[in-house]
């Protein structure tokens, strides 16, 4: 019996059974990925070497650690003392976390640039919308984990914006926690969710991510499709096969990220406060709030909008609307901008603009919410959220006005 | 036998759709318990049985905290200076007459918010998002502003309430903190979590 991928021997056998040679030459050694793509391009791969060491080093923190409200600080402590290399093995996975939204933010922005969201990668980014959705909860779920004061009242007051929703509002909070107030039983249903439930889940959009990507081909910083120009041979002139030229150009970008994961591993595992928040080494009490409830700095930027917005007619519902709004349009930016034009490079200068001014009110927004409000602050925050959700409203209208370049054929050198 | 290659393509259709719908149904029942068992269990609703407080040792202007079904209740024994600066804040409030019946019970819904003028019972949960507000007896201290007159202050979003627990206007919380049902067992003994007898 021979095999349509000609191998022989022991991989011929494999072959004949199971896609072996197929699926490593349709996604590694003849998968043709632009020749052009630049610094941008290395955060997919890193997000997949994050994901990675959270699922590792967060399989090693379930050996030691108890989800109960009684053992559970105590049990992170005795990881952090007493397991050897525990300690090493949490900074992993704490400063992991915040490595993961780092990464993504920066993959997220990515595309936005480049226009890596058009027709025909519509669902490639709306799975990755999913994925940065997944990953929130997923965060927001093994933050209360180590069940210090900031674990306990950061998820006391996330979970109390469900009992914001008329009617139904006040119960289902009730339903989410298992409890009337945070407690082991919510403590509990969420280590379920952080260790197996959203895992799965994330993990399976991540191939989705990939195997959408894998069938309309990558997108590149000039935006034109590599798959237009090709040789006699059928393979695209501007494409180079994914393996060996991409994993070696990716090789690099892993061990400069290592180097800066292990310094802040190694030498600033709190980041200041900002990775792991100082009130979190206390443990949680019920009747004691801490002065000042920051979420970690990932979340920040919604937390902004959330207390920008004030509550009116009787109910505070608002402010979650616009938070979750703020995600939710995400969805829609593949048929929000209508610009024939991919890649920033060839856009317009309004679009460049409206750009880096949502950017600098994403920013923005992220410093303000981890400070206490004040009324300046509030205003500074309303007027940011207000620029974050013109740029989306903005995207439409654009092209009626805007003057882009001409796009070039083929892919240009840099 | 007649040939087997003659397929009813209508009847495919109709069994598919009943298939579907049965299975529909079932799922549907299968997920019941899988969502009712977050809801909190008999444990959980046992602890949330009433709780006694003594307030025999409390002095005037202080304030006790007990818990109850995992939350923070204060008992505050109001001077009379307090009680008489109430009555002047209501231009100041969003629900001064405490309008909104669900914080508190009705033998509480008075300009004092409470059974007995003095003693203040309330849930020490701020109704905006759940944290537990900041007990600032003090007058005009210098990061409230010289119009406060004590009251309650939430260090996560800046809501403020008087010492009756009304909100103040244009804070982030929409309503007044909640009274709980209570009663008196003596002068000096106060049963969290059920109504007097005779309401």
């Amino acid at each position: 019996m021979a095999n349509t991928q000609g191998t022989t021997g022991l991989l011929g056998w494999i072959d004949e059974r199971f896609p072996l040679t197929k699926m490593m030459r349709e996604h590694l050694t003849e998968y043709y990925a632009p020749k052009n793509f630049n610094f941008w391009y290395f955060f997919g791969s890193l997000a997949l070497l994050v994901l990675v060491n959270q699922i590792l080093t967060g399989i090693w923190l379930t050996m030691s650690y108890k989800p109960s409200a009684a053992d559970a600080f105590g049990s992170v402590e005795y990881i952090m003392r007493d397991v050897d290399w525990g300690w090493l093995i949490r900074y992993m996975h704490s400063t992991g976390a915040s490595a993961f939204f780092i990464v993504v933010y920066l993959h997220m922005f990515r595309a936005l640039i480049y226009g890596s969201y058009k027709k025909p990668r519509e669902l490639i980014w709306i799975f990755g919308v999913v994925i940065f959705l997944c990953l929130m909860a997923e965060a927001f779920m093994g933050y209360l984990l180590p069940w210090g004061q900031m674990s306990y009242w950061g998820a006391q007051v996330i979970i109390n914006l469900f009992s914001a929703i008329p009617g139904i509002g006040p119960d289902l909070s009730v339903w989410i926690r298992g409890d009337y107030v945070v407690s082991d039983a919510t403590l509990n249903r969420f280590f379920s969710l952080h260790v197996i439930a959203v895992p799965l889940v994330l993990v399976g959009l991540v191939v989705a991510h990939i195997i959408a990507l894998h069938e309309v081909g990558s997108n590149n910083p000039d935006g034109v499709e590599i798959k237009k120009v090709k040789g006699p041979d059928g393979k695209p002139l501007d494409g180079i096969p994914f393996h060996p030229y991409y994993t070696v150009k990716d090789l690099v970008g892993v061990v400069v990220f290592l180097i800066f994961f292990s310094v802040v591993i190694f030498f600033m595992p709190e980041m200041g406060g900002y990775f792991l928040e100082h009130p979190n080494f206390d443990p949680a009490d019920s009747m004691k709030t801490p002065a000042h409830i920051a979420p970690v700095w990932y979340f920040t930027p919604f937390y902004a909008m959330l207390r920008a917005v004030p509550s009116f007619a009787g109910t505070q519902i608002w402010g979650v609307i616009v938070m979750f709004a703020a995600i939710l349009v995400l969805f829609f930016l593949p048929w929000l901008d209508r610009s024939p034009v991919k890649s920033i490079r060839y856009r317009g200068f309004l679009f460049k603009a409206g750009m880096v001014l949502f950017v600098v009110s994403f920013l923005i927004l992220g410093y303000l919410g981890a400070l206490p409000p004040d009324p300046l602050r509030t205003a500074l925050a309303q007027t940011c959220t207000f620029i974050y959700f013109a740029f989306f409203a903005a995207l439409p209208f654009l092209p009626m006005i805007e003057k882009t370049k001409p796009v070039p054929e083929r892919v240009t050198e840099q | 036998m007649s040939t087997v290659d003659a397929v009813d393509l209508g009847r495919r259709r109709f069994l598919t759709a009943t298939a579907t719908v049965v299975g529909g149904v079932g799922v549907a029942f299968v997920a019941v318990p899988f969502l009712k068992s977050w809801s909190p269990s008999e444990r959980a609703q046992a602890a949330g049985a009433p709780v006694e407080a003594d307030i025999s040792k409390l002095e005037e202007g202080a304030m006790m905290t007990v818990e109850w079904r995992g939350k923070p209740v204060w008992l505050l024994k109001r001077t009379k200076k307090m009680l008489e600066d109430l009555s002047t804040l209501n231009g100041e409030l969003s629900d001064p007459n405490s309008e909104v019946a669900s914080q508190q019970p009705s033998y509480a819904q008075n300009a004092y918010r409470s059974i007995n003028r003095e003693t203040l019972v309330l849930v020490g949960i701020c109704t905006h998002l759940g944290c537990a507000p900041t007990f600032r007896p003090d007058v005009a201290p210098a990061d409230l502003g010289p119009q406060w007159k004590g009251g309650f202050f939430c260090p996560c979003h800046g809501s403020r309430f008087d010492l009756a627990g009304r909100v103040y206007k244009n804070v982030p919380a929409p309503t007044n903190m909640v009274v709980p049902s209570y009663r008196y067992l003596s002068e000096s003994r106060v049963l969290i979590g059920v109504d007097p007898e005779t309401a």
